[in-house]
């Protein structure tokens, strides 16, 4: 079968704003493929478009075997979209807005009389089925929020951001959650600035400014920046950030509490620089190597561009 | 002073971001002076007049070419029974009728006494005092002249001159000219332009504004199922209330109903349909419930006083009329003014019929061309 999601140099411009520019990938039936990015990377646009609910520039994408920009109502019959902020009813019961959304996509009443209470039990909604869905908290509205988008069982679910502000634990059920959906065959698009989560994915691209900078597993990408990361102990961390930072080898200096966290570029020894550059004082009181992880090798990646781009 | 100067500063920024507001502020004093200056103006000319002349004489035509020097009336047609005088009425091609009786010219030059008969359009009690003072001084001027050249004729003295022509007012429809008969029907037509408009207009700018609105057009549903079913239980709404006026209406101001409610319930369903229609025109242009709401009080305006509602939509300027046809509200009070007051016919109402479904379609076709599954 061929891959659910294929996208070809699609770019979007608002006016002069190019919000997404010439990205292409490939997602994979089954695979929970993370798009991360900062703020205003061109994420939801991109989601968008492949929704089928926004235009592109230029470029082309196919969704489910639809092109998304002429076939946009075909594309809709096979998706699940979660918004970024989550659309329920805030007026409607928990029960009212999943009856809501299982009609608007076309759901019979056995179908629903079926499945309603399945998926409200599945999510452990049902002792909650009569509440108002504006008095849940963050964590029950995103759960109500992801029934809902699920409700017709799409083959494809589109995620935007649907952990923005719920708590750590609820972020990993609704993680497993989303892996249980990825291992019964739904394939999953999903975007996060997280990088726990980033870590979760399958695969991942990284967007930046509209550009899409790299794309592969999580593993792939951290090898391809080819950094090392050490924690040290200094006797006076900030002093030390002032020393380390000039370093054209030194990607990164983080303050953590009394540790600093170095990252390096070219695989340079990031305890002999520290030594070296730290000498008697503030000195290097302790040093371990870890390994590094999704978020150092996107700050790496962001780095590496903004260099290129005040170079040229 | 600082805090307080900062507050007007940020109000000012906000009020000239959004362009609805700002126009609006200079619009509504603008369009209100336009409005009221066009609409209140109760002497009415104009009037669309129908012609019963049994007579055919010289006397009858000079009679009707000096009404309509008046300017006063405006002779739309001539009618040959009592039938059809009730038929223009109930239409509204007319508000008045003159009717001459037979041998009227042989009676008055014979300089006997003779009577006209005016027959007026008692629905719009505004209308009806105009109608016939105009139309007796007529009568009158018309009586001495001709006692004047009879006499003088005769050779005999000029004395008080004789009434030969009187004109005897008949007022159809509402004889007693009570106001509250005017406006109860009416008011259905203004209660449902304003509830139904403002519904509708912000049923789709609290989807867009909650952020639900991404999430339905995401969804397989077609645009005709999103925006007619957000419109349908706003039919049951608009019949509900048009029953409580009636109801009230005839209960507590003794409102009359002549004609079939079947008829103006059916009927009524042109009108529901087309405020329906210019709410969801509106809801196409509001980004914000706000903004929906500022354009349904701007749309009321015009429709409380240009469709003959308050004033007399006689006494209005051409360019007044104009605009006031493109309002279904214009249209719908012929309608239930029709019905209730006078007992109009389907057939006598299907003009103002043709103009609200008109209407409607445009609306329809212009919202289903804007409103597209699609965001910026
Ligand atoms: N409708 C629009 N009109 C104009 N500009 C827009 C519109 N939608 C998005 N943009 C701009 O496009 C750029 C990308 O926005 P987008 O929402 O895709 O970013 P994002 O990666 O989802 O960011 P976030 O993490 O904050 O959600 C931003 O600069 C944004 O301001
Ligand atoms: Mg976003």
């Amino acid at each position: 079968m061929s891959d659910p999601v294929v996208v070809e140099g699609l770019s979007r411009s608002f006016g002069t704003l190019v919000a997404v520019s010439d990205v292409s990938f490939r997602v994979h039936r089954g695979e929970i493929f993370g798009l991360l990015g900062p703020n205003g990377a061109g994420k939801s646009t991109t989601l968008r478009m492949l929704c089928g609910i926004l235009d592109p520039s230029a470029g082309r994408a196919t969704v489910v075997g639809f092109d998304v920009a002429k076939e946009p109502e075909r594309v809709k019959q096979n998706i699940g979209y979660m918004t970024q902020r989550f659309s329920l009813y805030e007026d409607l019961s928990v029960e009212e807005n999943l009856n809501f959304y299982a009609g608007v996509y076309g759901l019979r009443r056995r179908e629903r009389r079926a499945r309603i209470p399945a998926e409200l039990e599945r999510a452990g909604l049902t002792d909650r089925r009569d509440q108002i869905a504006g008095t849940l908290s963050g964590g029950w509205k995103q759960r109500l929020a992801l029934v809902c988008a699920t409700i017709h069982e799409p083959p494809l679910l589109f995620l935007d951001e649907p952990t923005a502000g719920v708590d750590p634990v609820s972020r990993r059920e609704f993680w497993a959650h989303i892996h249980r959906i990825a291992s019964a065959g739904t394939t999953v698009i999903v975007t996060t600035h997280y990088m726990d989560e980033a870590e979760r994915c399958h695969r991942l691209a990284f967007i930046f400014r509209g550009s899409l900078l790299d794309i592969g597993t999580p593993t792939e990408i951290i090898k391809r920046r080819n950094i090392r990361v050490a924690v040290i102990t200094t006797s006076n961390v900030g002093r030390a950030v002032d020393l380390l930072t000039p370093y054209p080898s030194v990607d990164e200096v983080a303050p953590f509490g009394d540790r600093l966290r170095v990252a390096t570029l070219d695989a340079v020894d990031p305890i002999a620089l520290a030594r070296e550059v730290l000498g008697q004082s503030p000195g290097v009181l302790d040093a371990r190597e870890i390994v590094p992880n999704v978020e150092d090798a996107f700050v790496a990646m962001v780095h590496s561009e903004a260099r290129a781009g005040a170079g040229s | 002073m600082n805090r307080m100067l900062s507050i007007a500063w940020k109000e000012m920024i906000q009020a000239r971001r959004d362009r609805l507001t700002m126009g609006m502020m200079v619009g509504i004093p603008i369009i209100q002076l336009l409005l009221f200056g066009y609409a209140i103006n109760t002497d009415v000319r104009n009037i669309a007049t129908v012609v019963y002349d049994q007579d055919h004489s010289e006397e009858s035509r000079g009679f009707v070419r000096r009404m309509e020097a008046t300017g006063f009336y405006d002779v739309v047609g001539h009618v040959k029974s009592y039938e059809e005088i009730g038929i223009a009425l109930r239409s509204r091609d007319a508000m008045v009728a003159l009717v001459v009786p037979p041998r009227f010219g042989a009676e008055v030059e014979a300089g006997r006494a003779a009577q006209l008969q005016l027959v007026v359009d008692g629905s719009d009690p505004q209308v009806v005092a105009s109608a016939t003072d105009t139309a007796m001084s007529l009568a009158a001027a018309r009586s001495s002249v001709l006692t004047i050249e009879r006499l003088q004729r005769l050779g005999q003295p000029v004395s008080a001159p004789t009434q030969v022509i009187a004109l005897e007012p008949a007022t159809w429809y509402n004889p007693d000219l009570r106001t509250a008969v005017f406006i109860v029907p009416g008011l259905v037509g203004v209660i449902l332009t304003m509830t139904l408009v403002m519904f509708t207009a912000m049923a789709i700018a609290r989807e867009r504004e909650r952020g639900t609105l991404e999430q339905l057009i995401v969804s397989p549903i077609r645009s005709g199922e999103l925006t007619v079913g957000k419109i349908l239980p706003y039919i049951a709404v608009g019949y509900l209330q048009m029953t409580l006026i009636l109801v009230v209406g005839s209960l507590v101001f003794d409102v009359p109903i002549v004609g079939s409610i079947p008829l103006l319930y059916l009927l009524s369903v042109f009108f529901i349909a087309a405020s329906l229609a210019v709410g969801l025109f509106f809801s196409t242009l509001a980004k914000t419930q706000q903004q929906a709401m500022q354009m349904s009080f701007f749309f009321l305006l015009p429709n409380i006083l240009l469709s003959g509602f308050m004033f007399p939509w006689e006494a209005m300027p051409a360019p007044a009329r104009w605009l006031s046809t493109i309002l279904p509200l214009t249209h719908y009070l012929r309608v239930i003014r029709g019905i209730v007051l006078k007992g109009a016919s389907l057939a006598e109402l299907s003009s103002e019929l043709v103009w609200l479904a008109g209407l409607t379609l445009v609306l329809i076709i212009v919202v289903s061309m804007r409103f597209q599954k699609k965001l910026g």
